[in-house]
């Protein structure tokens, strides 16, 4: 899709720049594999060079020249700050309360901005789909500041009821999450390829605020399997600039450089 | 006394017994690739398999019937996606049912720690709204005695047996762990028996003060094994094999294929030499590495 300036971009590469702008200079970001890494690392190489990149690994300052493929890559602990055990990172530095944002992804995703990454099919014991499971979610969801989903945006992701619960968001809205005991605001964006949603202040459900461009509200609402509420002032987000485009390209062609053919896979 | 260092094939007799529970860890560095090769090799069954990450070695070990059961917290191929015959198991029972007991990372660690701590359970600011719980009677609740909060708790593991893959070992086995550390130290110390297969036996670790040391004390058995990590990889000696790692999910997709492959290469062989001379793996060099 062109921009003013006719540059082509990819879906993807929009969803991922405009969640890497999120990421502020000097933020502490827990970050998950895939999506928010390529994410986070761009915001890294962009705008925010003091960002501090925790991996579950046990990996704080990780400033990888070539995006990960497992969350315990070496090349992660190669030019990290401190590498530390993994009861460490859950304890000291997660659970302690040191980490500004969470960045997550997911097989699912309902209103609220709950987590399912661990069965397709509603009988978890003869699952249709067995998936990976929790693996650190659960907890960053619950003790990071806040989190950010990034996700594609389908009927399929954005479901009305999630088959499991693995993270949670808003729960069922309103102040159930501040009853709930989880700590910190839960997810405050969830970007897709498709726009940015953010919860409504007072319901806590996710409303559509802003569109990638060329992106109509009508698609949208397509790919989200409730009644997708619309905010009233709807914002447009901005096409990815030459730097931004050139950065992350640049990051993904390295990337498959050093792990052959699966980084585009 | 020191810990003796003797071949994998003899600890894994020694120590490793159909019915335990035994825990291979390594969070995606130094997974004990050759160490599970040599369980399946000596058809040990009826095993209750630990593992924050289960991977490849785990799919094996379950697509052999090696397990009955697997406590874990997070299973998949690491950039690559699934691993079938856990999905196998799980999904359809073969090739026999898998009972399983599922976590968070954070909870994971915490009953390892609990485990090696001498502490009856874990304590943990977890799993809240989390459908979890529901589905695994071992995550319940507690309330802080001293404030009234509400937190999660589990029982200590463990395990029968740790095994762990690390760098290296001196001669009276003291072993060296670097790099992501994981959960190594805490499933070794959590256990009753422990075996390390290591990259090679030096004379001197020449380890800084703060290393991530284990004392030959605390093991029951060191074994050199080089490249037993592959095809995960060892920090300073060798990169991970990215094209076996996708490999795998051609190999490990159709029951046939899976079962053919490992008694061909893993059941047909004697030693991880040969496994990986039969299987036909160069293990990749990794730029920089300190022990080619």
């Amino acid at each position: 899709m062109p921009d003013d300036a006719g540059l082509q971009y990819s879906a993807t590469e929009i969803m991922t720049i405009e969640a890497a702008r999120r990421l502020k200079n000097g933020m502490v970001c827990f970050v998950g594999i895939g999506m928010p890494s390529a994410a986070a690392n761009l915001a890294r190489l962009t705008h925010a060079p003091e960002v501090v990149l925790i991996y579950e690994s046990g990996t704080i300052g990780a400033k990888p020249d070539v995006l990960p493929l497992s969350i315990g890559d070496g090349e992660l602990a190669e030019h990290a700050d401190t590498v530390v055990s993994i009861p460490e990172i859950f304890r000291y530095w997660l659970q302690g309360g040191r980490v500004d944002v969470g960045f997550l992804g997911a097989a699912q995703v309902d209103r609220f901005g709950n987590i399912n990454t661990t069965v397709i099919g509603n009988d978890y014991a003869h699952p249709k789909v067995r998936l990976p499971g929790a693996g650190g979610a659960p907890e960053i969801a619950s003790n990071a500041k806040e989190t950010w989903i990034v996700i594609k945006q389908t009927k399929r992701s954005f479901v009305p009821k999630l088959d499991f619960l693995t993270s949670v968001g808003h729960l069922t809205g309103g102040d159930s999450r501040a009853k709930s005991g989880a700590r910190g605001k839960g997810p405050t964006a969830v970007i897709t390829d498709l726009g940015v949603m953010a919860p409504d202040p007072v319901t806590r459900e996710l409303t559509l605020v802003a569109l990638h461009p060329g992106i109509t509200v009508e698609r949208v609402r397509e790919a989200t399997g409730w009644e997708l509420k619309v905010a009233d002032e709807l914002g447009r987000t901005a096409a990815p600039d030459a730097k931004e485009l050139a950065t992350l390209r640049d990051l993904q062609a390295r990337t498959a450089r050093a792990h052959g053919s699966l980084a585009n896979e | 006394m020191t810990t003796p260092i003797i071949p994998l094939a003899e600890a894994v007799g020694r120590f490793v017994k159909d019915g335990q529970t035994i825990a291979m860890e390594g969070f995606t560095h130094l997974i004990p690739f050759a160490a599970g090769h040599e369980v399946i090799r000596q058809r040990r069954k009826d095993l209750t398999l630990v593992r924050m990450t289960p991977d490849i070695i785990y799919d094996q070990l379950i697509g052999m019937g090696c397990a009955a059961g697997l406590v874990f917290s997070w299973g998949g191929n690491p950039g690559v996606g699934s691993i079938h015959r856990f999905r196998d198991a799980i999904e359809n029972g073969w090739p026999r049912p898998l009972a399983i007991q599922e976590h968070s990372h954070a909870d994971m660690a915490g009953r390892y720690q609990a485990g090696a701590s001498g502490l009856p359970f874990s304590v943990l600011r977890g799993y809240v709204g989390s459908d979890l719980p529901k589905h695994n009677p071992n995550i319940r609740t507690i309330a802080c005695p001293f404030t009234g909060e509400r937190l999660a708790a589990t029982p200590a593991l463990n395990p029968d047996v740790a095994i762990i893959h690390a760098q290296r070992a001196d001669r009276e086995g003291n072993v060296l762990i670097e790099g992501i550390v994981g959960i190594q130290k805490e499933a070794v110390l959590a256990a009753r028996a422990a075996i390390a297969t290591v990259e090679e036996i030096v004379d001197d670790l020449a380890a800084p003060m703060n290393a991530c040391l284990l004392p030959h004390w605390v093991l029951s058995a060191v074994c050199p094994v080089p490249n037993g990590a592959h095809p995960s990889y060892a920090h300073g000696y060798y990169g991970r094999d990215n094209a076996f790692c996708k490999a795998w999910d051609g190999i490990s997709r159709e029951r046939e294929g899976f079962t053919e492959w490992m008694e061909k290469h893993v059941l047909g062989t004697k030693d991880h030499a040969q496994f990986l001379r039969s299987a036909g793996i160069a293990v990749p060099e990794r730029a920089g590495a300190a022990h080619a």
